[in-house]
């Protein structure tokens, strides 16, 4: 374990020493650092700050208020649900809940089989299209109950 | 008296010389350039309702209280984030912003708990008055939704709930009461600059989060208090205030910890301490503090305090509790009994750092004008001697030569030997702003101090040198400077002595001063030496910082002198920005040694062989003075063991733990017939003691301190002292039952008496510091107004004086016996030897002293984290435990000495400052090996001290 967790360290080290010449480098890096384990480990954070000479606080304070940093693994698929209001007014409430009911989980956990990740996400820009989902960084629009049952049927195969 | 209540004026004061003229609801007002129009609206007299604003912090505009409207411009701009512009009309009470506010407050308040009535914030929450300001009457939206309130919703866990972080020793953070200001956190950033605050998440679930979403003490928070200070409710909150309530009056005084001097106020509820709050119009730390100043005074009421006078014929008997008239009768009958047996040279005393002026004042009369000898040294001897005989001998005074408030002009720094982030706190919260604002740091220290690199911060150069090198470092970096054509020749020609600086440029020239050259002996990379070499001669306003690690050494002269010669030969005196800052340890050490405390001193510096010195105090005082100069600390020591010197009164201070080399100092104390140790606690020193005259707290005493930067500030008394008497009135009784006619009744006439005598005090006052609130020496008709930057026009000796410095290797060297060198240094919670920190909650951060060993060294002999170690060296040897870390060479160790279990300074030699006697702290060689516990000294000191402090109470007659 602990050598996992240095193992770990020398990799974030790796990609801080990379990207520390750009300009605003603690985004980038966290994106690889979540890019390269699924997740910010806490390691990772300090790693990071001393790297970048700012402190621990700071940087939870940044990958905090991105809800895409992730602070455990997700499922191997991840379905977002768009909850805003347009896709509110064309049925996203229902289609949350046909979600929740055929997964047997609630917005913004994972299933028993770590396969599946649900997420609500507020607007994904396809308003004209609601309602709006995204499965594994694709965006699919007017997702109807059947549409979505096939997009379940594919993650759960 | 009253609350002194300081106007908040929401953002910081512009430093712009230019000024706009601007109007504020029907009043014309004139501010510098860059003054927000919330401050603007302040100066003229007109409140702005704010939460997110305070004026120790930038503006940030995250309210939305502050509205105003600008004719002529859309919308409601906030205050606190616009600028004041030349001609603009402002409104800060109209319909439309009333309403805006009233609905932002009723916003606020929906996720507020209501229980104002029982919050330890009731009388001192800015919520609750802005809620008042803007007329809050009714919040709609009830706490049936989302909040960060209730503990349980519905029947449910609320999972935004947060229940108190109370591991802080002195405040709780209650997150249902925070309203996600970020005042905190900017304090945190800004004014501490410790960045160990942010707000986690974001929208309704932001939170303020210490570290990583961690306990405050598990953080990297210090504990400063800036948060709390800041925090606008009881989020942030002393225990003391939860404890106690509010206080209702306050008064202003000085910290009683390090040589920054801090100014606070000192809230109280009659003669209770509820809290200290740094004053802002504090001119050494402008509004800051840290946990020592802030929070660590319980040991003022620790039951450890000794209240009663105690006696004993021999130090085996348990001490008998007397009362004053018999302790001092006592003292007086002893003292003079020696004298008559062994000669009026057999008595002697030692001054104190941590007590006033005046009090440090009378102890030296007492020893000049009533024992009749100049047997009177203070612990200055073993800490800043060689500050006061380096810079007398190069620039004529005996001190720094600028304010605090100069490191805000400064554009690189040499910080050697110093380590301020732990030992002077203040100041290195003030030196990381300016290093944030992009001034250069050059460290120059054995240890990787966090200065070196901490958030925001990195020095641009560490000189990791070798303990006992600072002199052949000084001197290269002369070498480059002066070899590279670097040097200020205007300056020079104009200020100083042209013939000597030619003789030492000639010096510092010679290719075996090289940084090449060095490296052997140093162990420092050549490169970086030049680099920092050339960074300060080019940099800009260059100023030296420098601590203990200076003048601790064999050669602490002679690198006092030679960061003089850096500075003078770079041009770096006499302006704001620039010169040589010693970082004093002790509140009032810089006064200690004005008031005449050294044995060939009186007060003022002046040589007692001067008679012109002479005849103005045997004038004054009535006596015929002795042209001698007496024995300084070690030479008393040394005569007690040969048996001519016999009796001792020290004030304040603990010369068993802090003095070099402990079984030398415990044989020459356990050698006298009356030692009077006049102390708050039983001390180390007490061990060895006759007579135990109880000691007062700055808190229980009128007086003044002078800190580093030769400010001489009030220390006001708020509490009637617990053991009956400030110390100058014992003193002043002791002096008395001796025969002397001393009729003081306040300090204030013992500084008359300094300012009668002593030029550079001429025209001080407790007028003027009621007036002023304080002011730097030297005070008299040349500077009615006191000094901030000495020699602006030429060097206070005449012409600077170039000396030069050639450097000898310490006689304690290491070998196959003792392969490692120890130094010693502390910690950011502890003071000193650690008599009072160690009775606060301050231990919770440093309970123990530990010896810091790099994981190279470790491994060859086996230490692993947190064993036990034996320390030892030629003079002794002490057991502690081992922390392994790379912060320390391989090949050097480091401990702190707060703790007398540890007994560090058995370790250290009696090698000392060629000049001054200064004790050799910074370099022991040791060897370090495996061991079960403490050493047989140590087992056996403490069933020493056990038997030696043991207490008879105090038998009535009536019984």
């Amino acid at each position: 374990m602990s050598n996992q967790i240095e193992e770990q360290s020398v990799r974030v080290a790796d990609i801080c020493d990379q990207m520390s010449g750009l300009e605003g480098p603690l985004l980038p890096i966290l994106h690889e650092v979540q890019e390269e384990f699924g997740h910010i480990p806490d390691g990772a954070i300090q790693t990071i700050s001393k790297k970048l000479n700012l402190s621990r606080a700071e940087v939870h304070g940044v990958a905090s208020f991105y809800h895409d940093f992730r602070e455990e693994k997700a499922g191997k698929h991840v379905i977002k649900i768009c909850r805003a209001e347009a896709c509110q007014a064309m049925g996203a409430d229902q289609l949350g809940e046909q979600v929740r009911r055929h997964l047997k989980v609630d917005w913004s956990q994972t299933t028993t089989d770590r396969k599946v990740t649900l997420e609500p996400v507020f607007c994904l820009g396809l308003c004209a299209c609601a309602p709006a989902a995204m499965v594994d960084g694709k965006v699919v629009g007017r997702v109807s109950p059947d549409r979505m049952n096939r997009l379940l049927e594919e993650v759960r195969s | 008296m009253s609350l002194i209540k300081e106007v908040d004026y929401g953002t910081p004061a512009a430093k712009s010389e230019k000024t706009v003229t601007l109007n504020i609801d029907g009043k014309d007002i004139t501010v510098p350039e860059g003054t927000s129009v919330m401050r603007a609206s302040m100066e003229a007299g007109i409140k702005v309702p704010k939460l997110c604003a305070t004026d120790m912090v930038d503006a940030f505009g995250s309210c939305r209280l502050c509205l105003v409207e600008v004719e002529g411009r859309n919308g409601t701009p906030a205050s606190c984030t616009t600028p004041a512009a030349d001609g603009m009309v402002v409104h800060t009470q109209t319909d439309r912003l009333k309403k805006i506010r009233k609905g932002v407050m009723e916003l606020y308040i929906s996720d507020h708990p209501l229980d104002c009535l029982t919050c330890a914030a009731n009388g001192d929450c800015e919520l609750e008055d802005m809620a008042g300001a803007v007329g809050l009457r009714d919040v709609r939206y009830g706490y049936d939704g989302g909040n960060h309130v209730k503990v349980r919703q519905n029947g449910e866990e609320n999972p935004r709930y947060m229940a108190k972080d109370e591991t802080n020793p002195y405040f709780t953070y209650d997150p249902s009461k925070c309203i996600v200001c970020s005042r905190c956190v900017r304090a945190c950033e800004e004014v501490q600059g410790t960045f160990a605050l942010t707000i986690e998440g974001r929208g309704f679930e932001s939170r303020v989060s210490p570290g990583m979403h961690e306990d405050f003490l598990d953080s990297e928070c210090v504990s400063c208090g800036a948060c709390v200070q800041a925090c606008p409710t009881g989020t942030l909150q002393e225990k003391s205030v939860i404890e106690i309530g509010q206080p209702e009056h306050s008064v202003v005084t000085t910290c009683a910890y390090c040589g920054v001097g801090c100014s606070f106020k000192a809230e109280m509820r009659g003669e209770e301490l509820v809290r200290m709050v740094p004053y802002k119009d504090g001119k050494a730390n402008r509004g800051h503090s840290c946990v020592k100043g802030r929070f660590a005074y319980g040991y003022a009421n620790h039951t450890d305090r000794i209240l009663n006078p105690m006696i004993r014929e021999s130090v085996d008997d348990p001490w008998q509790e007397v009362s004053w008239e018999e302790a001092l009768r006592f003292t007086a009958d002893k003292f003079k009994g020696i004298q008559a047996k062994y000669g009026k040279g057999a008595l002697g005393g030692i001054t104190s750092s941590r007590c006033t002026n005046e009090e440090t004042f009378l102890v030296q009369k007492l020893i000049r004008a009533g024992f009749g000898n100049n047997n009177v040294d203070t612990c200055a001897r073993v800490c800043h001697s060689p500050t006061g005989y380096g810079l007398k001998t190069t620039f004529g005074t005996s001190a720094g030569t600028q304010d605090f408030d100069s490191v805000e002009h400064t554009d690189v720094v040499i910080l050697i030997g110093a380590n301020p982030t732990d030992g002077h706190p203040v100041f290195a919260s003030r030196l990381k702003k300016r290093l944030r604002d992009g001034a250069k740091l050059i460290v120059i220290d054995p240890r990787r101090i966090d200065l070196v690199r901490s958030p925001h911060i990195e020095a641009v150069a560490h000189i990791p040198l070798r303990p006992g090198t600072n002199v052949a470092v000084l001197t290269s970096l002369a070498h480059v400077i002066v070899t590279e054509g670097l040097f200020d020749e205007a300056f020079v020609r104009e200020r100083c002595d042209w013939d000597e600086f030619q003789d030492w440029a000639t010096f510092v020239s010679d290719p075996k001063h090289s940084p090449e050259a060095i490296a052997l002996i140093t162990g420092v990379d050549p490169e970086i030496m030049r680099k920092a070499a050339r960074e300060f001669a080019t940099g800009g306003n260059g100023a030296i910082y420098y601590g203990l690690g200076v003048t601790e050494h064999s050669q602490g002269s002679t690198t006092v002198m030679a960061i003089a010669n850096l500075a003078m030969a770079t041009g770096n005196i006499g302006r704001p920005g620039v010169g040589v800052n010693p970082l004093r340890g002790q509140n009032n050490v810089q006064g200690a040694c004005d008031m005449g405390s050294f044995p060939h001193e009186l007060p003022g510096y002046r040589h007692i062989q001067d008679s012109a010195t002479r005849d103005i105090f045997e004038e004054m005082w009535g006596v015929k003075l002795d042209d001698e100069p007496g024995l300084r600390i070690p030479n008393m020591l040394d005569a007690a063991v040969e048996g001519t010197f016999k009796g001792i009164y020290i004030q304040g201070e603990d010369i068993l733990q802090s003095d070099p080399d402990t079984k030398h100092v415990a044989a020459g104390i356990s050698a006298m017939e009356c030692v009077v140790v006049h102390d708050l606690f039983l001390n180390e020193t007490a061990n060895y003691a006759h007579v135990f005259l109880p000691g007062s707290t700055f808190l229980e005493k009128d007086g003044t301190f002078t800190n580093a930067e030769r400010r001489i500030n009030r220390v006001r008394k708020v509490m009637t002292p617990l053991n009956g008497f400030a110390d100058w009135e014992v003193t002043q009784n002791l002096a008395r039952a001796m025969g002397l006619d001393w009729n003081y009744t306040h300090p204030s006439q013992v500084m008359a008496e300094i300012a009668a005598t002593t030029p550079g005090f001429a025209n001080v006052t407790y007028d003027l510091l009621e007036r002023d609130g304080s002011v730097q020496w030297p005070c008299n008709d040349k500077a009615p107004k006191g000094t901030p930057v000495m020699h602006m026009d030429g060097f206070v000796r005449g012409k600077g004086k170039f000396v030069v410095t050639e450097y000898v290797a310490t006689d304690e060297r290491t070998g196959p016996r003792f392969p490692l060198l120890l130094t010693t240094g502390r910690i950011l919670s502890q003071y000193n030897v650690g008599a009072q920190t160690r009775r606060t909650e301050n231990t919770t951060w440093h309970p123990e002293d530990l010896l810091e060993i790099h994981p190279h060294d470790a491994e060859q002999r086996g230490v692993r984290e947190g064993d036990w170690i034996r320390l030892v060296s030629r003079s002794g040897e002490t057991s502690l435990r081992a922390t392994i870390t790379d912060r320390v060479a391989p090949g050097v160790v480091y401990t702190t000495f707060h703790h007398p279990e540890t007994q560090a300074n058995v370790i250290t030699t009696d090698f000392s400052d060629w000049a001054t006697n200064c004790p050799e702290y910074k370099v022991t060689a040791v060897q370090v090996a495996s061991s079960n516990g403490p050493s047989d000294w140590q087992v056996e000191y403490d069933r020493q001290a056990e038997h030696s402090r043991r207490i008879k109470p105090r038998v009535d007659a009536a019984e």
